[in-house]
């Protein structure tokens, strides 16, 4: 790629997958832009025209639109939370040699070739279910009063059913991240003096940071829009308990016909998920050049 | 107080035995070199030593007290790696600091011993870096740091010079050899170069197959090999060992060090025929093919001139052969 021919060639040769990447891109959210300024139901067919900022202002005066705000922030923490915790401890364990660990080890990972909507479903139905789940079923072999996951603590049970997804991919990530540590280094500090708790404290973690900064960034993308798992379980409810803003374009847009403020929400989503990316470069980037 | 001392140790993984029943002293303040091919379990009795494996049988006695269920951390002995094993994350200071932290020493004497170490392996103006931007002599001595922070009763060396080139290897062998002498604490040393062993130990444990061959002063091991393992092990190039009619029917075998095997170009007791010679300047290797006897490489200091296809004649100095039995222990 040294002369100026080659570096010709090499754009030439690149244009068409970065055209069909930019059209990919572009056309759908500039379509997204414009219907966002327009008045478009689609029970009104015939009726668009231009209306400057109103479903903005409308989005953002929404109720709902805080609800979600919160409601999303709380599922992406709470999933974050709990898989790159989880994680780090099953991989911790899955690092230990001990009978049959490949194919605990293959088990582990399957939950992350379900479909959400299958595994959505079964939670719903045969582990959350009140009535014939294995949960409540548990809980009145115990003597106890069985526990309405989704209507008494729908985004707690969102939260649960979508870590059970992504701990797989978090325990993976950390797993490999660990069989990286070189053993001469723990032996090391074990020599140092420093007990099982002192070695995960500065020797694991630190080495496990970049591997948390990877799980964390990818995860965050992906459960920015989580839907599948709401929408075959809540539908969003009880009220707006579990709508996070993924939902809450999709129920503007399709559910009560309003493309022009779906619009308007989807780019605000866009606008709120890179607001998200910058915090996080900026809080955990540094990790990435250790 | 830093003495050693292994009785009837022994370990095995599964049922494979590594160290067969082994006994060893290791005397306060001496300066010990493991030393054996790869694979003959010199590491692998180090880390008994250190307690990163357990014995599978035996007692481990340091300082007097019994350290055999003892961790490794309670040993009181610091360990120096091959891979150095530092800690990426943490800057040279925090390195050095760690084992005193971990010990929950009060801030002020750990800057203090940190600052001395520095000071006595010429890191003062590193004390800032991470490990990851210094060069492989560098972080070879931050770990030294790291274990002569602890004041450990004895020290622990797991080949810590193989990831270094030759020139380097010479200036930590000095260093390692100064420290000590400064220090005085006792030493083991793991290494499969013949070379480091002869300059540095007091003591020489060879290693073979888990079991120990010889142990003694280098010079005793070189004048006094009791097998043909040690005789051939220490001294380089490798003594030569004859065996068939020359040896006159008194032995199974005899060996004669290139150094004492006088070159000539006229006449001697075995002729042959120069196959190789390496010039080094201050020596020259001769590898000459003896007719009825097979290769010997033979010493001469200094430039000795003959080149590939030439006649030479070779007479070992009569005190200086080794004799070795059928099984090649030494008569």
């Amino acid at each position: 790629m040294a002369t100026a021919h080659s570096r010709a060639a090499a754009r030439l040769t690149m244009a068409p997958a970065v055209v069909l990447l930019l059209g990919w891109m572009l056309i759908p959210l500039a379509m997204t832009l414009y219907f966002s300024f327009l008045r478009y139901n689609l029970l009104m067919p015939g009726t668009e025209e231009w209306i400057g900022t109103l479903n903005y202002q409308y989005f953002l005066t929404d109720p709902a639109f805080f609800t979600a705000l919160g409601n999303t922030l709380a599922l992406v923490g709470g999933v974050l939370a709990l898989t790159v915790c989880g994680g780090i401890g099953l991989a911790l364990l899955l690092d230990q040699p001990f009978w049959g660990r490949g194919i605990v080890r293959l088990l582990v990972i399957a939950p992350f070739f379900v479909m959400p909507t299958v595994s959505a479903l079964v939670w719903k139905n045969m582990l959350m279910n009140p009535v014939n789940g294995l949960f409540a079923a548990v809980a009145r072999g115990l003597g106890l009063q069985p526990f309405d996951f989704l209507s008494e603590a729908p985004l707690s049970s969102i939260v649960l059913i979508v870590t059970w997804q992504w701990l797989p991919f978090a325990t993976l990530i950390l797993l490999t991240a660990l069989q990286s540590l070189d053993r001469e280094r723990l032996e090391a500090a074990e020599m140092d003096g420093a007990g099982a708790v002192d070695r995960f404290v500065h020797i694991i973690l630190p080495h496990l940071a970049r591997a948390m900064t990877v799980v964390t960034l990818i995860q965050t993308i992906f459960l920015l829009s989580v839907f599948a798992e709401i929408l075959v379980t809540t539908n969003g409810g009880p009220g707006n308990a579990t709508t996070n803003i993924t939902y809450l374009v999709y129920s503007l847009s399709l559910l009560q016909f309003d493309v022009g403020g779906g619009s308007a929400g989807g780019i605000v989503a866009v606008v709120l998920a890179n607001i998200v990316a910058v915090f996080l470069m900026r809080m955990i980037g540094r990790n990435l050049d250790l | 107080m830093g003495e050693i001392v292994l009785n009837r140790i022994t370990k095995s993984f599964g049922d494979v035995s590594v160290i067969p029943p082994l006994d060893l002293t290791i005397a306060d303040g001496e300066f010990v070199v493991f030393v054996g091919p790869s694979g003959c379990g010199k590491s692998t009795l180090l880390r008994l030593i250190a307690g990163l494996e357990d014995s599978s049988s035996g007692a481990i006695r340091i300082d007097g007290k019994d350290a055999t269920a003892l961790p490794p951390a309670q040993r009181g002995l610091a360990m120096v790696f091959q891979s150095y094993a530092l800690y990426p994350h943490m800057t040279v200071r925090n390195n050095i600091a760690f084992p005193l932290k971990m010990a929950r020493m009060d801030k002020a004497a750990i800057d203090r011993k940190v600052e001395a170490a520095a000071k006595v392996l010429n890191l003062t103006s590193y004390l800032d870096r991470r490990p990851g931007q210094l060069s492989g002599g560098q972080r070879q001595r931050v770990a030294i740091g790291r274990a002569i922070v602890r004041e450990p009763t004895a020290f622990l060396f797991d080949e810590p010079l193989s990831n270094l080139d030759a020139a380097l290897r010479v200036n930590m062998r000095l260093e390692i050899s100064e420290l000590h002498a400064s220090l005085g604490t006792t030493m083991i040393y793991v290494t499969h170069d013949q070379v480091e062993a002869m300059t540095m130990a007091d003591k020489i444990v060879v290693l073979n197959a888990g079991r120990i061959e010889q142990v003694g002063s280098p010079i005793e091991l070189y004048n006094r090999p009791c097998n043909r393992f040690v005789a051939g092990f220490i001294g380089s190039p490798r003594m030569n060992i004859i065996e068939g009619a020359e040896t006159g029917g008194q032995a199974h075998a005899i060996g004669i060090r290139p150094e004492h095997l006088a070159l000539s170009t006229d006449s001697g007791h075995w002729a042959g025929t120069v196959s190789v010679s390496e010039h080094l300047g201050s020596d020259t290797f001769v590898y000459v093919q003896v007719d009825g006897v097979g290769t010997l490489v033979a010493r001469a200091g200094g430039e000795f001139p003959v080149r590939h296809g030439d006649r030479v004649w070779l007479t070992p100095q009569p005190d200086r052969l080794h004799r070795f039995d059928a099984e090649g222990k030494a008569l």
